[in-house]
């Protein structure tokens, strides 16, 4: 196993480079022999696109699953998560329990989705039924809040449909303009009366058994803007989207720490404030969340950040590694650090027969999220994570008794 | 001010029953004796016994316990004393409190004329209005700070207490005694590491004999909070807090319990925000921007700070707390105290245990009267500071004379800590397992035995440094430390 690895990325980023330089790896150009190739997105697609097919030999690794876009993309990640939970019941797994309204009961972790425009119909019935409501209007293959706006009223979809038809309509018509419409969850939590989601990283190294390890560093992302729901509100961006990206932006954009607190603080304060039993409950079934939804593209593939709002509303291929603070550069310097210790032990060149069990010393701040081969050589499986789970998200006197559910409303 | 044990103890006894009467507690109490069904007949004495056994029986017992428990816990007062002598001791720092107080007021007063600006003013209605829907967003306003400095800094403070001297006492005379290497030239008397275990032996012993299983310690705070027991709520409160439970435990402690005119009161001084604008205010407005608006722990909660802040400096039964200290909050136009830089620091953690803002309002005040205000009153931080540098000098003499001969008096570094209790430079959550010891000792002694504790750690690399701004870096980043670790090595371990 002499040798060093030989590395390529087509990102020009500090936190990977100094990384790479400190193993002593190789630099070489994409053309060469390479070991370890850390791409864009845009990358991966072309070089493993039917095309091109390319094949990684044994001693070849790079830092995406060639189908990531099952979950990134939006409208993916739903069709994807709705056809998990049709198998599931199709088997008839206890996962895949309802309850009296015909609501799953561990599987509810999405907020009512459509695909617009093929969905159309299916929406305006939905939005009938509650016409009070407010939606999110998001582009299936954006990112950083892009394009995403929110509506109350059915003719502000209509008149989208229409000034889309004019602008892009080709675009619209050959499905890359396609967007998907949720429900909007106005009653989120709110610390000091702001919205925030959380920024929490995963690394899977593989899908087939299902292996995959949690960042204990994640931060919460802050809006600038004190939250209401009030309507005439919708439109501004700075009270309702997370994304670091669109509150930049903003005035108060604070560029010391960047609206970034970290999990670790969100642990005490909601530990502090509601006490401890709320808050496991609240983190397990963040995990569950997590775990699920790659299951529910084991099929495929990710290595991915993933965007939670305590329901799941979306998940990043290619998590930025654009430092925002100092803080932020330390964090995703090590983030690298950890994560390459995990996928090469010892910085040693890759070898597609290494054990993929690196010891607890070597996971840094990593830690197991699920590793299927391990659960099943344990005779447990997914039930018994649902179970365990289950404890938690537990059918046991959860505040408003709503629990079950990984909801917001638990939380109001 | 000569008095025998038991006359002191009487005052003291009238003092308390004295401030009870005038309670809400005893207005209470009075009214739950009238709606009893006992009725004072021929034998009196039997209508009390009965009276008081009702009482009991309806839970008063304890929560006039936990009254009479705070007041014990108040700073000493000594009621027979002359009011200019109830505040310090000492004639040579009350005279010296005195005069920095005098500094501090004449400062605002010139930044006041200066700028044009009147220590206190009626909010035109149209004002008022619009502070009243901006209330929760405060944050959001950007009115010109630039032309506001704060009135002083910890290092400003620094200055006048390193030059504080007893008159009575001519350090060249006791050349042979090993003279103090600190900057603090004031003979007071504080406890060394022996007799600083025996104040924390009992943590020690509970440590080692007899630990606590998590599940049973969080128990046992559980059942203290539904008991509703202040005494046995800081005696937990030693071993640390359980995360879930310290905001109960805490508030028990204060013996805030967020009563309906707790939240009254709160709203009243907000009501007085409202109407008057105080020159004060801007320097409250600028310390929040300028220390927990950019601090990754504390910036969610900036409107909470303000919030408080503002509602503190209008705060009169703060007012009412000096007259028995030497600190003398200028009475006309501010009612409080005049916030040094850095001062939010005290409220921000709070805001981590407490979302409701009457409460943490309550237990704020609770805090800055118990403890904090102890860091601008001389004797206290005085107090602190030497016995930082003693315990410095006595166990670690090498590490103190190399510091002092390259020009980095350790107190330098350490007094910036100190007198914010570690606020803004701990983690949070260290922070405040720091802040159960001061409630649970009921003292300040342990933020000057962790400073120490904090130089002991870094003994190794401070030995190689050879300039303040070196040794300041050394000891830049505190937000890793692990409090309760640092400070038992350092008192177990340390052998002279
Ligand atoms: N259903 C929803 N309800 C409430 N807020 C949402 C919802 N979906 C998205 N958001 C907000 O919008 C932000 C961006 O949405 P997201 O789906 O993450 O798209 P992007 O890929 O552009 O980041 C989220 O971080 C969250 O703050
Ligand atoms: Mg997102």
């Amino acid at each position: 196993m002499a040798g060093k690895v030989k590395w390529v990325t087509d990102i020009e980023k500090s936190v990977l480079i100094n990384n790479f330089e400190k193993r002593e790896w190789v630099p070489v150009s994409e053309n060469e022999d390479w070991n370890f190739y850390w791409m864009s997105i845009q990358t991966i697609r072309t070089v493993f696109s039917v095309d091109t097919g390319y094949r990684l030999s044994d001693e070849q690794i790079v830092n995406h699953f060639p189908n990531h876009y099952e979950l990134t993309r939006k409208d993916l990640m739903i069709k994807n998560i709705k056809r998990y939970r049709k198998d599931l019941e199709k088997e008839g797994s206890p996962l895949a329990e309802k309850d009296e309204n015909g609501k799953y009961i561990y599987l509810d972790f999405v907020p009512v989705t459509f695909m617009l425009p093929s969905d159309y119909n299916l929406f305006v019935e939905e939005f009938r039924k509650n016409p009070s409501s407010t939606w999110i209007m998001k582009p299936c293959g954006k990112a950083q809040g892009k394009g995403i706006f929110l509506i109350n009223k059915l003719s502000q979809i209509k008149k989208w449909s229409r000034d889309s038809r004019t602008s892009t309509f080709v675009a619209a018509s050959s499905g890359k303009e396609a967007y998907v419409i949720s429900l909007y969850i106005d009653n989120p939590l709110l610390i000091g009366g702001k919205k925030f989601d959380l920024r929490l990283y995963v690394l899977v190294t593989t899908y087939r058994p299902l292996k995959c390890y949690m960042y204990k560093l994640g931060f919460c992302r802050f809006c600038t803007v004190k939250y209401t729901p009030s309507t005439s509100e919708l439109d501004n961006m700075f009270v309702h989207l997370t994304n670091v990206a669109i509150q930049k932006h903003g005035d108060d954009y604070n560029h010391v720490h960047g609206g970034k607190w970290t999990v670790s603080n969100l642990r005490l304060y909601l530990e502090s404030t509601r006490g401890k039993e709320v808050t496991s409950r609240l983190f397990d079934q963040i995990h569950w969340i997590m775990v699920q939804s790659l299951k529910a593209v084991a099929v495929s593939g990710v290595h991915s950040k993933t965007t939670f709002q305590n329901i799941l509303t979306n998940v990043n291929a290619s998590p930025s590694l654009t430092s925002s603070t100092a803080n932020d550069r330390i964090l995703k310097y090590n983030l690298i650090n950890d994560t390459l210790n995990i996928v090469t032990p010892n910085g040693e060149i890759p070898d597609c027969r290494w054990s993929r069990s690196p010891p607890r010393e070597a996971l840094g701040n990593y830690q197991v999220l699920y590793d299927e081969e391990q659960a099943q050589s344990e005779h447990t499986d997914l039930r018994d994570l649902r179970s365990r789970s289950g404890q938690s998200l537990g059918s046991k006197g959860t505040k408003g008794g709503a629990g079950v559910r990984p909801v917001t409303a638990s939380w109001k | 001010m000569l008095m025998d044990e038991g006359t002191e103890l009487s005052l003291t006894i009238a003092h308390i029953v004295r401030r009870l009467r005038g309670s809400h507690l005893h207005s209470q109490i009075e009214r739950q004796a009238k709606v009893s069904p006992f009725r004072p007949g021929l034998f009196l004495y039997i209508f009390f016994m009965r009276i008081i056994i009702f009482l009991c029986l309806a839970g008063w017992e304890r929560k006039l316990q936990n009254a009479v428990y705070r007041e014990l816990q108040l700073p000493p007062s000594h009621p027979a004393a002359p009011p200019e002598h109830l505040k310090e001791p000492l004639a040579y720092m009350r005279k010296a409190q005195a005069s920095w107080e005098k500094r501090v007021l004449k400062s605002l007063n010139s930044v006041s004329t200066e700028l044009g600006v009147p220590l206190a003013r009626m909010r035109p209605v149209a004002e008022q209005k619009e502070l009243t829907d901006k209330w929760n967003e405060m944050g959001t306003d950007e009115p010109d700070l630039n032309r506001f400095r704060p009135v002083y800094a910890p290092k400003d403070f620094l200055e006048v207490l390193i030059s504080l001297r007893n008159p009575n006492h001519d350090s060249s005379e006791d050349v042979s005694v090993r003279s103090h290497w600190g900057l603090i030239q004031i003979p007071l008397d504080v406890r060394d590491i022996p007799q600083l275990k025996q104040v924390f032996i009992g943590y020690l012993y509970q440590l080692i004999f007899c630990p606590w299983s998590d599940a049973v310690f969080v128990f046992c705070c559980a059942l203290v909070i539904s008991e509703q027991d202040s005494a046995a709520a800081q005696q937990y409160s030693r071993q640390g807090c359980p995360t879930g439970l310290r905001a109960d435990l805490w508030a028990l402690i204060l013996n805030c319990t967020n009563q309906p005119q707790d939240v009254m009161y709160y709203e009243q001084l907000t009501a007085g925000v409202i109407q008057h604008d105080l020159l004060v205010d801007n320097l409250i407005y600028k310390d929040v921007k300028l220390t927990a608006s950019n601090d990754d722990y504390y910036f969610v909660f900036e409107d909470f700070l303000y919030q408080v802040l503002l509602c503190f400096s209008r705060d009169t039964a703060v007012l009412d707390h000096f007259k028995y200290n030497s600190a003398t909050p200028p009475k006309s136009y501010i009612q409080g105290v005049i916030p040094f830089h850095g001062f939010s620091m005290y409220v921000a953690p709070l805001c981590f245990l407490y979302n409701e803002p009457s409460k943490l309002y309550s237990v704020f005040r609770e805090m800055y009267i118990r403890y904090f205000f102890r860091f601008l009153k001389y004797s206290g931080i005085v107090t602190l500071c030497l016995q930082f540098e003693r315990l410095l000098q006595t166990y670690l003499p090498q590490l103190f004379y190399h510091l002092r001969q390259i020009g980095a008096q350790p107190l330098r570094i350490a007094f910036k800590w100190m007198v914010r209790a570690f606020s803004g430079y701990l983690s949070t959550d260290q922070l405040l397992l720091l802040w159960d010891r001061i409630l649970g000792y009921d003292s300040l002694e342990i933020v000057a035995v962790l400073a120490a504790a904090v130089f002991a750690f870094r003994a190794e690399n401070l030995m190689e440094v050879t300039s303040l701004v070196s040794a300041e870096a050394v000891l830049a980043d505190l937000s890793t430390l692990k409090v309760m670790p640092l400070i038992q090595i350092f008192l177990f371990a340390t052998t002279v």
